[in-house]
């Protein structure tokens, strides 16, 4: 992960500041940065969203290909998910050197996503065991600003929101061999119901407090960091521990309380950004890369 | 003539970065907006040290090298005058780490544009606890002082390479230690505030293109009262205050 080197003594200023509940840029310990959504940015995939968390910048492509389901599930289809950490980020991902983060933060994403009900995968089946949907989603990593995970899974639920899959029928014929048409109208598709994609909230522990959407800084004075899925129902669909730190029991409690907490107001406003862009129609001006 | 940043394109002179056009006499330079910090004898920096050699320090201070602070420029505690020895040498991790923020004075600058740094006053040295901004150092006004203490209640150093340092500005001037204890207490809440919002301010200033310096941070800051802290980093309420404070400062010209 990108860090910053930091005095000792602004290390201290910042754990002082987070026991009395005002960071550095005047945040509570609860609140996350002001977040740009966009959807629909790249043109040639079925769905993208790009987001921008403070200094974080994510963009997620989703590209939907016709496969084989996997043997052991022959009516449902899957995701899979590549994480590129581009050397725009930082230095540090030169060449190989993104290699190791990118990878940690797709087995996470896998992770996520294997839990039933996260996604319909029975609507991505066209022919059981013989023919499937297979959403390939891909995230770029363009600006490091701390708080990486929490903006990469905003922005994959944001691109499956706009994710659209062409309506496809199994036409048989008498000598048995199935033949799969594509509707005329191109802007026949389904679309991915998102309501239970799990968001990722990460707790860093910063002296004895922790705090929701940290910055480079804040991340390098936290020794341990708690990552929690949550649904938007309030559900914690999965749970991982970070950092070289220890972190108490009861300290685990309250992070997963405050994490629900901000999970489902994290969600909300994400689904109220998301209508409101789709009402906007083709009509909708794209800022894109430009803005 | 034509100077920096510009190009002599079939018998017209033609911009070759983009900035704003500087003429001296019939000398035209032309000062890029978004550059590396070049060093100028005199200017004030902050700097972040970045490795501890033999006989110096080397400083990181947004430069395309890094600058260089030579163990004989640097203030003993205790504002000693004498030759450094060979433990002095030894004890250079105790006065500064990796890691640590300085502000220093530019001394000279090398000949491939190195920038040598000394500490040679009570008012340069290692700096305690407060927040880093870091900025264009074109954004950075030219002016006669840049260590200010702002009335609102805590003290900046504009550094010209565009590291801006606020801290709580220190009750009595410690005059023998020159910058080397840090205070390490707890800075109260009213002093927490006043420091993030100034440094919100900043970075809503810089956000806007607006140049840098004490008036246009203070008018920033008063712009910014009615809000609260972690409102003035939205778009909206950033174009409000900073539109203010542009209205006052041409007042203030006019």
């Amino acid at each position: 992960m990108a860090s910053v080197v930091l005095s000792d003594a602004e290390k201290l200023y910042i754990i002082h500041g987070v026991q009395e509940d005002l960071r550095v840029d005047g945040r509570g310990c609860e609140d996350y940065r002001c977040a740009e959504v966009e959807t629909d940015v790249v043109s040639n995939t079925s769905g993208s969203a790009r987001v921008k968390l403070g200094h974080t910048d994510i963009l997620v492509g989703v590209k939907a290909e016709m496969g084989t389901p996997k043997l052991e599930k022959p009516d449902e289809g899957y995701l899979e998910f590549f994480v590129d950490c581009s050397a725009n980020a930082t230095p540090e991902f030169e060449g190989r050197g993104g290699e190791e983060l990118g990878t940690e933060i797709a087995s996470t994403l896998y992770r996520i996503f294997s839990s039933e009900g996260s996604v319909d995968l029975k609507s991505l089946c066209i022919n059981p065991g013989e023919h499937c949907w297979v959403l390939y989603v891909d995230v770029l990593l363009l600006e490091c600003g701390g708080n990486l995970f929490d903006a990469i899974s905003i922005t994959v639920k944001a691109a499956l929101f706009n994710t659209r899959i062409p309506k496809v029928r199994v036409l048989e014929d008498e000598e048995g061999s199935k033949e799969i048409e594509l509707s005329d109208d191109p802007y026949d598709c389904i679309r991915l119901n998102v309501e239970d994609v799990p968001c990722i909230v990460t707790l860093n522990k910063i002296g004895y407090r922790h705090v929701v959407d940290a910055t480079l800084q804040e991340e390098a004075c936290s020794l341990a960091s708690l990552l929690i899925a949550i649904t938007s129902k309030g559900a914690l669909t999965c749970m991982k521990k970070i950092g070289k730190g220890s972190l108490d029991p009861e300290s685990i409690f309250e992070m997963m309380e405050t994490g629900k907490k901000v999970g489902k107001s994290l969600h909300a406003s994400l689904q109220k950004v998301l209508d409101e862009e789709e009402s906007l129609g083709t009509t909708r001006q794209k800022v894109g890369f430009l803005g | 003539m034509r100077g920096h940043g510009t190009y002599v394109d079939e018998e017209k002179l033609v911009a070759s970065v983009a900035g704003a056009v500087e003429r001296v006499n019939k000398l035209v330079c032309v000062t890029p907006l978004k550059t590396r910090y070049n060093g100028e004898v005199g200017d004030i920096v902050v700097g972040r040290i970045t490795e501890v050699q033999q006989k110096r320090w080397k400083v990181e201070t947004n430069s395309r090298l890094d600058s260089v602070l030579l163990l004989s420029s640097m203030n003993l505690p205790g504002g000693e005058l004498r030759r450094r020895s060979a433990e002095d040498e030894l004890a250079m991790r105790d006065y500064l780490q990796e890691g640590d923020l300085i502000s220093a004075e530019v001394q000279s600058v090398f000949s491939d544009g190195a920038v040598s740094l000394h500490t040679r006053s009570l008012k340069y040295g290692k700096l305690g606890q407060g927040v880093l901004v870091q900025v264009s150092p074109s954004l950075v006004k030219r002016q006669k002082t840049h260590f200010h203490d702002l009335p609102c209640g805590a003290s900046v150093i504009l550094g010209n390479n565009g590291f801006i340092w606020i801290y709580p500005t220190p009750e009595q001037k410690d005059e023998e230690a020159g910058g080397f204890t840090t205070n390490l207490e707890p800075v109260p809440l009213s002093d927490r505030e006043v420091i993030s919002r100034l440094r919100n301010c900043v970075v809503a200033l810089v956000t806007q293109k607006l140049m840098l310096f004490d008036t246009s941070i203070l008018y920033c800051y008063e712009a910014s009262l009615p809000h609260q802290i972690k409102d003035i980093l939205k778009p909206e309420v950033m174009e409000e205050i900073v539109l203010e404070t542009r209205q006052k400062l041409l007042d203030l010209e006019g």
